[in-house]
C-alpha cells in the first residue's frame, strides 16, 4: 500500500480510537505506530510527548506532526496530522448539525444544565493537575494568580499573558538553569 | 470576509495556547467577548460535546465552533466550509513550529531559554483555564457573563451546586470511579439533569 495512504490511514485511526487526546492517546500511538508499524521507538515517541506538550497547540496534533516528519519528511507531517484530525471534522460536524435541530427542545436544555456542572468540575480538575505541574514555587505561584484575576477582571487577549509569562520566565529562572552541555 | 477572520482567529489560538486542549478555552472565550459569534452558555456545551466524542479536545473544539460560526453565515455548507476553515486554522501552527523543532531538536532540548520560559508558561497557563473555569461557574450556577454581574445574579439551583459536589467526590476521591473517561460524568450529569429539570431556573 502507498505509504502515505498507510500514514493517513493509521492516524485517522488513532483519533478515533481516543477520546479527550493527549494522555488518553499514547497507549493507542504505542500499540499502532511502535508495535503494529514499527515506525518509531517508545522512548522516541516519549520524547516526542515531552516536547509535543511544551510547544504550543493541541499535543495530540503535535505528537502526530512529529511523527509523520519522522517517518516521511514534511509531506508525512501535513498527511499524518491531516489523518489525526479527519475523523474529528467528520463527527463533530454531524453532531453539531444535528444539536443545531435540537437545541430548542426543554429535554435537551435540561441536559445541557446538568452537562455544565461536569464542565466545571473536569476544567477545575484539569486545572488542579497542571498546577502540580506548574505552580513549582513561590514566584510561579505569583505568575499563577496574576494571570488567574487579571483574566477574571479584565478583558485582555490571552495571547498578552502568554508572551508576558514566557518573558517573566526568562527573566526570573535564566540564571538559576545551570549550562547542560557537557 | 468571516471564514478569514475564523482562520485568524484559530490560528493565533493555535499559536499560543500551551497545554493540550483545555488551553484552547480562554481562547475561545475571548472570541465571544470579540465577535459574538456564540456565547459562553453555548461554549459550555460545545466542551463537554467535545469530551465526549472522539477525537482530541482542541480539535474537536475547533470544528464545532467553525460549524456554528458558518452555520449562521450561509447555512450548512457554510458550517462544513467553517468547520475545516477552523481547525486547519488550529493546527497549522503546531505543524510549523513542530518541523522547525523537528530539524533543531538537541538544541531545542538543551536550551535554557526555553527551559526558562516554560517555567512562565505552565503557570500562565494553568490561570487562564482556571479563569475560563470561573466563567463556566459563572454561566452554570448564575446564569452571569461576568464577574460584575455577579451580585445582581438571580436565584441558583441548590440541585446543581449539589451534583457539583457529588462529581467532585466521583472524579478525584472515590477510587473506583476517579479513573473512569469523563464521558460517564457527562453522561450521568445529561440524566440528572432532565431529571431534576436544570434548565428551568432562569
Amino acid at each position: 500500500m502507498n505509504m502515505l495512504v498507510d500514514l493517513f490511514l493509521t492516524f485517522a485511526r488513532v483519533g478515533v480510537m481516543t477520546f479527550g487526546g493527549g494522555y488518553a492517546m499514547l497507549p493507542i500511538l504505542e500499540r499502532e505506530v511502535c508495535d503494529n508499524k514499527k515506525w518509531a521507538e517508545p522512548a522516541e515517541l516519549m520524547d516526542y510527548y515531552a516536547i509535543g506538550q511544551c510547544t504550543p497547540g493541541v499535543i495530540a496534533v503535535n505528537v502526530a506532526t512529529f511523527l509523520g516528519s519522522k517517518i516521511r519528511g514534511t509531506i508525512g507531517a501535513v498527511v499524518a496530522t491531516a489523518g489525526m484530525v479527519f475523523p474529528s471534522l467528520v463527527i463533530i460536524t454531524v453532531i453539531a448539525a444535528l444539536i443545531s435541530n435540537f437545541s430548542d427542545l426543554m429535554w435537551v436544555q435540561n441536559a445541557f444544565a446538568g452537562i455544565r456542572v461536569c464542565v466545571c468540575v473536569l476544567i477545575f480538575n484539569a486545572v488542579v493537575k497542571l498546577w502540580k505541574a506548574a505552580v513549582v514555587d513561590a514566584r510561579a505561584f505569583v505568575i499563577f494568580a496574576v494571570v488567574l484575576l487579571g483574566s477574571v477582571f479584565l478583558n485582555l487577549s490571552p495571547v498578552v499573558y502568554v508572551l508576558l509569562a514566557g518573558v517573566a520566565g526568562i527573566g526570573l529562572q535564566i540564571k538559576k538553569i545551570p549550562d547542560k552541555k557537557s | 470576509m468571516v471564514y478569514l477572520q475564523l482562520f485568524y482567529e484559530f490560528f493565533k489560538t493555535g499559536l499560543f495556547s500551551v497545554g493540550g486542549g483545555m488551553a484552547t478555552v480562554p481562547f475561545l472565550q475571548n472570541m465571544v467577548s470579540k465577535t459574538g459569534w456564540f456565547t459562553f452558555g453555548e461554549l459550555a456545551d460545545m466542551i463537554a460535546v467535545a469530551e465526549s466524542t472522539p477525537g482530541p479536545l482542541g480539535v474537536n473544539m475547533a470544528t464545532y465552533v467553525g460549524y456554528t460560526v458558518g452555520l449562521q453565515y450561509h447555512g450548512v455548507a457554510g458550517g462544513i466550509l467553517g468547520a475545516v476553515d477552523a481547525t486547519v486554522g488550529l493546527v497549522l501552527p503546531s505543524v510549523i513550529v513542530i518541523l522547525i523543532i523537528a530539524r533543531i531538536l538537541q538544541k531545542f532540548r538543551e536550551s535554557k531559554y526555553v527551559e526558562a520560559a516554560f517555567y512562565g508558561l505552565r503557570p500562565a497557563s494553568a490561570g487562564l483555564i482556571g479563569a475560563a473555569g470561573i466563567s463556566i461557574i459563572l454561566i452554570a450556577f448564575f446564569r452571569v457573563e461576568n464577574i460584575y454581574q455577579l451580585f445582581s445574579a438571580g436565584k441558583f439551583n441548590i440541585g446543581q451546586v449539589i451534583l457539583a459536589a457529588v462529581l467532585l467526590y466521583l472524579t478525584r476521591y472515590c477510587k473506583k470511579t476517579k479513573k473512569l473517561h469523563p464521558i460517564y460524568f457527562i453522561l450521568l450529569s445529561a440524566v440528572i439533569g432532565v431529571i431534576c429539570q436544570f434548565g428551568a431556573v432562569a
